[in-house]
């Protein structure tokens, strides 16, 4: 019977969630690396038992760390992450230039072919790459190389490369996304990109459509259409359906297009889902009620599901790596919230329960399907 | 034949489940007893702790972590001026400290 492992990265730790395939039970261990933040957990595609977490502190740095048993034992791996060359500058809060610092490892992508392969998207932006199941670590400079990088800027939360999508049918194909520098593509392995922002628009740039500057939080694809893109910009729900070449707005009828998190459905590639937050002065939800907003025709129609969710008195925020979704025949999604719960739904977002509460705030949620 | 003392080194709990000890690190300091000697020989006993007491490439303190030793904050001292003669004696221990840094979470 099939399994499922929940990966959570909190303020104070990481945590691991267990289930069968009915997902009703789980069992949770932790906290792994108690105290630390971990700003994300995730598993090699191609052997689920192959772990690579980021640990990180305010006072001792970076940490890398390696599991080999699905998370049962860790061992520390290479934290050096140096920027290729003299590294320059990027724009600072005030507009000045500010130099290139290496704060932490935000988001872990392992290769879809190979284990030892793990692409590393860190702040101040930068995307990274290890080839030896992260005894090393290499930057791949032509992203910063691009020309634009002296006009990227941080957001509230720090100048970091959050989101990093590998193309399952072109292995030379990788999108990234950077808050607030907007999105890239490479579709030479990493050594050349472009900006893909063409149809965003971005009230707090100058110039609202500029090519980059733009806060992009969330970018998900399925893995049957990798030119198709969904996109949880700052504000505004966006699909492209040319690898990012023009990006359309299908917020719809959401009752707010600000939010963090967006997710597909696994086998329906037209179904997607947000955690609408109120706005970017208010970081929760709406009205006080927890909603995930479920498109079934990839975006502009969209509708509330709630059952299972508290509907009354909920401030807490759902961050952008904190979705996810399993591949079991039922569909499963899970979120965790800052709150410290992780809700999870085994029936495609149509009902939701807490398979676990009160952990430190949520800041990633990973799922494996299991054999 | 150059000169070898055994310091006492005092790591923070973090820092301590990182490097697997559960106590006082004894270390072998060949030549003057520093804080980047003492540094570098506890980094070349415990390789994980790379990068958590000192930058990886500027080599310089982190910004939270300090040094302390015989009751005196030694954290804004040159990096190669000579540890009191307590530390290098290994009667007194060199702490290598978290900073307070308030509450946030």
């Amino acid at each position: 019977m099939s399994k499922v492992r929940v990966l959570v990265g909190t303020r104070k730790g990481a945590f691991i969630l267990e289930s069968d395939g009915k997902r009703q039970k789980w069992d949770v261990s932790g906290p792994h690396f108690a105290g630390w933040e971990m700003y994300h957990v995730k598993g090699s595609p191609v052997d689920p038992n192959r772990l690579y977490a980021s640990q990180s502190s305010g006072w001792f740095g970076q940490l890398m760390q390696r599991s080999n048993d699905g998370g049962k034992t860790w061992e520390p791996v290479d934290n050096k992450f140096v920027y290729d060359g003299v590294p320059g500058t990027h724009q600072w809060y005030d507009g000045k230039p500010h130099p290139w610092e290496f704060k932490r490892v935000w988001h872990l992508e392992p290769s879809l072919s190979d284990p030892d392969t793990v692409y590393a998207g860190v702040e101040d932006a930068a995307l990274f790459r290890t080839t030896d199941g992260g005894k090393s670590w290499h930057e791949l400079a032509g992203l910063r190389g691009h020309g634009s990088g002296a006009r990227w800027q941080p957001g509230a939360g720090g100048m970091g490369l959050h989101t990093i999508l590998l193309d399952p049918s072109n292995s030379q194909r990788i999108y990234i996304a950077i808050s607030a520098a907007g999105t890239f593509r490479t579709d030479d392995g990493g050594t050349t990109w472009k900006p893909i922002t063409k149809g965003l628009h971005s009230q707090f740039l100058p110039e609202p459509t500029a090519e980059v500057g733009h806060c992009v939080h969330r970018i998900a694809m399925h893995k049957s259409r990798p030119n198709v893109l969904f996109m949880q910009k700052h504000w505004d729900v966006m699909r492209t359906d040319d690898a990012g070449e023009q990006w359309r707005e299908v917020s719809g009828n959401l009752p707010t297009d600000f939010g963090f998190v967006i997710d597909v459905h696994a086998h329906e590639p037209e179904t997607i889902y947000v955690v609408p937050i109120k706005s970017d002065s208010e970081h929760f939800p709406p009205e006080g009620k927890l909603r995930v907003f479920r498109s079934k025709t990839g975006g502009d129609e969209w509708e509330p599901l709630t059952k299972g969710l508290p509907q009354s008195d909920c401030y807490v925020d759902v961050l952008r790596e904190a979705m996810a979704i399993d591949s079991l025949d039922s569909c499963g999604v899970y979120f965790g919230t800052t709150g410290g719960q992780v809700y999870a739904s085994a029936d495609a977002g149509d009902s939701w329960m807490p398979i676990v509460r009160d952990l430190p705030a949520v800041l990633s949620v990973e799922v494996q399907t299991l054999a | 034949m150059r000169d070898k003392k055994m310091i006492t080194v005092v790591l923070p709990a973090h820092l301590r489940t990182l490097a697997q000890v559960s106590g006082e690190v004894q270390l072998e300091v060949v030549g003057p007893v520093t804080q980047r000697s003492v540094i570098d020989a506890l980094e070349a006993r415990y390789p994980m702790l790379r990068g958590t007491i000192r930058d990886h490439v500027t080599q310089e303190r982190r910004a939270f972590v300090r040094f302390f030793a015989c009751q005196e904050d030694l954290s804004h001292e040159s990096p190669d001026a000579p540890l009191p003669d307590a530390v290098a004696s290994g009667v007194e221990p060199f702490l290598v400290v978290g900073a307070i840094a308030g509450g946030l979470y």
